[in-house]
């Protein structure tokens, strides 16, 4: 997955630059703040673990070997912001130190990876193990899930960025000039070894250190850079987390008018009129073609007109403007279903 | 062989210490890239490579190619170790990626294999030959700078480059931890291989590598706290400050503007 120097495009690598310079930068502030004068050490030293663990064969099923990337069980031990910068620097040394992976890629390395890879197994882990005992059989089973489920987000961030090299870069006669595969090719070439060997390889060794640490240095698992896993949950977390909650669906509500930029209707979604006007379109199309009927079959044209929406179409009648009534339509979506949720637990609270 | 992920791994631990051995014996001869100052070699090699990447035409790829190449010669460079570490290492890995492209590349068919039913075409070829050729410039850029500049200078010369003091720190002490947790981890893989009699299920085998990375873990764990009281014990508190004695002489200066040069006219003529 280390990316050498002349697969992407320099614009390419500029972005994922700019993407892990963020990255960095909001991981140290969180770092600094809750390591304050111990991050140096701190970092450093996982830092050269990470890049050590990289190097471990781990035997799979079936005779071979592969290499785990090691990111799992640093973000579950250091947290999202310590587990970027570890692996990140670990990745530094590889390509400045030892060649391996490209100097322009870095960013792109460190995107995919230590960013994409640290994130994905922080929050998999805090799914699946919220809750749990630290030294339950839950956590052991997270850290595997959640290092197959990084590995494979990693190589598929991966091979989106070679998929669109062809598409953005290429010369005047149409030929690539960085990696030459289109998505419908770099992502199942890329994810075919990932799904199966490197993917297995990090959630084996992800759950072996996890229940390993659960016997011998449990504290480990407590999580020192980030909040531990509550085991009941409290008041304000539970503020805290209804508070996120709202402003998710505030900022979803926001982007309903997205939706509008769609053109066309989804497919198997036509109305009885949208069906009867393509198919209409086909016969024209292909007149010597009989397979499909030119018109909408009887029985559906009949179920149709059973029901008819009040905001047929996310749109209204009494609303001229297409945008308002799309994002009316989505207000009022959103307001039944939160009487529906607070109706059910009224319900559930006299039960 | 039952154990051989043992071995491979004992391996690969004792590679990565003789290859850094390697490159602190040639930062020591006596070369073209040696004799400059390591800002204008990072610098240098760094435009150079960013050239490279930006130029879209593949005889300037290869032109540039024939001067890495001469760089590396002229900074003492052996050649059969750019051939084995560097060159055959990127072939074998970038032609194994770019070999479908020169068949599956759309483009007008020039060799038709018949009776496969496969067809090379002009557009696919110079895709492929455009990649390994770019990524071996690439790669015998950067081999050769990190043959030819001790650890020490490269993170010095970033210092110069505006890379935040801290992480010129972290960057340091990982170095150091590096060699003795591969040193610690080899030690901890021979003892088990010492013995380990028999054949050992595949399910035990898995166990031991991912127990050793544990034990290696707390372990880190435990130096990352020693290591942050001595440096307590000198009085850090939090700051760091770094020492730069590099001196940039008329030498270095010409060196300087023939990199820029010359990577302005690869990405001016390659353009």
């Amino acid at each position: 997955m280390h990316i050498p120097d002349g697969y992407l495009s320099p614009s390419t690598c500029a972005t994922f630059y700019a993407l892990s310079a963020a990255g960095w930068y909001t991981s140290l502030r969180r770092l600094k703040r809750v390591f304050a004068t111990r991050t140096i050490p701190m970092v450093s030293v996982f830092a050269a673990f990470s890049f050590i663990v990289m190097m471990f064969n781990v035997p799979l099923p079936g005779g071979t070997t592969g290499h785990a990337l090691g990111v799992t069980v640093a973000a579950i031990v250091l947290g999202p912001a310590g587990s970027i910068w570890a692996v990140s620097i670990a990745l530094a040394i590889q390509a400045l130190l030892f060649g391996d992976g490209g100097i322009t890629t870095l960013g792109a390395n460190c995107f995919n990876m230590a960013i994409v890879g640290s994130l994905v197994a922080y929050g998999v882990y805090q799914l699946v193990a919220t809750g749990s005992d630290v030294s339950s059989r839950r956590r052991v089973i997270a850290a595997a899930i959640a290092g197959y489920t990084s590995i494979n987000v990693c190589a598929l961030v991966t091979a989106i960025e070679f998929g669109i090299q062809p598409t953005f870069f290429h010369d005047a006669a149409g030929t690539p000039l960085y990696a030459p595969y289109p998505l419908r090719v770099a992502i199942p070439a890329m994810m075919i070894g990932h799904l199966t060997i490197a993917g297995l390889a990090e959630a084996l060794v992800s759950a072996g250190m996890v229940s390993y640490l659960q016997r011998a240095d449990i504290n480990l698992l407590r999580g020192l850079g980030a909040a531990p896993i509550p085991t009941v949950s409290s008041a304000s977390n539970a503020g805290a987390a209804s508070a996120r909650l709202w402003w998710a669906v505030g900022l979803l509500m926001l982007g309903t008018p997205l939706g509008i930029l769609a053109a066309g209707t989804a497919w198997g979604e036509w109305s009885s009129r949208d069906l009867s006007a393509r198919l209409q379109q086909q016969a024209a199309s292909a007149p010597g073609k009989p397979a499909n009927p030119s018109t909408v079959p009887v029985g559906l044209q009949r179920l149709a007109s059973i029901w008819t929406a009040p905001f047929p179409s996310y749109a209204p009648p009494f609303v001229r403007s297409p945008l308002l009534g799309y994002f009316l339509s989505a207000m009022f979506a959103v307001g039944l279903l939160v009487l529906i949720s607070l109706l059910g637990m009224a319900w559930g609270r006299r039960a | 062989m039952q154990d051989s992920y043992l071995e491979k791994t004992i391996r690969g631990l004792s590679k990565a210490l003789s290859e850094s051995l390697f490159s602190e014996q040639v930062a020591r001869k006596s070369g073209l890239l040696q004799s400059l100052d390591p800002r204008v070699r990072l610098g240098g090699v760094l435009l150079l490579v960013v050239a490279v990447v930006a130029c879209r035409r593949v005889e300037i790829v290869g032109a540039s190619f024939v001067l890495a190449t001469l760089l590396a010669l002229r900074s003492r460079v052996c050649l059969t170790i750019l051939i084995k570490h560097v060159w055959l290492v990127v072939l074998i890995f970038t032609g194994i990626i770019a070999l479908p492209a020169v068949f599956i590349t759309p483009g007008k068919s020039f060799i038709i294999m018949r009776p496969v039913p496969l067809s090379i075409s002009a557009s696919g070829l110079y895709s492929a030959a455009m990649l390994i050729l770019r990524v071996e410039t690439a790669a015998t850029l950067t081999a050769t700078l990190i043959f030819c500049t001790p650890w020490t200078h490269i993170l010095k010369a970033l210092r110069f480059l505006r890379m935040p003091a801290e992480i010129i720190t972290i960057l340091t002490m990982t170095h150091r931890y590096i060699f003795l947790l591969i040193e610690t981890a080899k030690q901890m893989f021979e003892s088990r291989q010492s013995r380990t009699v028999g054949v050992m299920p595949e399910s035990e085998r898995r166990k031991v590598v991912a127990r050793t990375a544990g034990v290696l873990l707390s372990k880190s764990m435990e130096l990352s706290n020693e290591v942050y009281l001595a440096m307590l014990s000198r009085g850090f508190r939090g700051e760091v400050r770094l020492l730069s004695d590099f001196r940039m002489a008329g030498r270095d200066y010409a060196a300087l503007s023939a990199f820029i040069v010359t990577a302005s006219m690869v990405v001016w003529i390659g353009r």
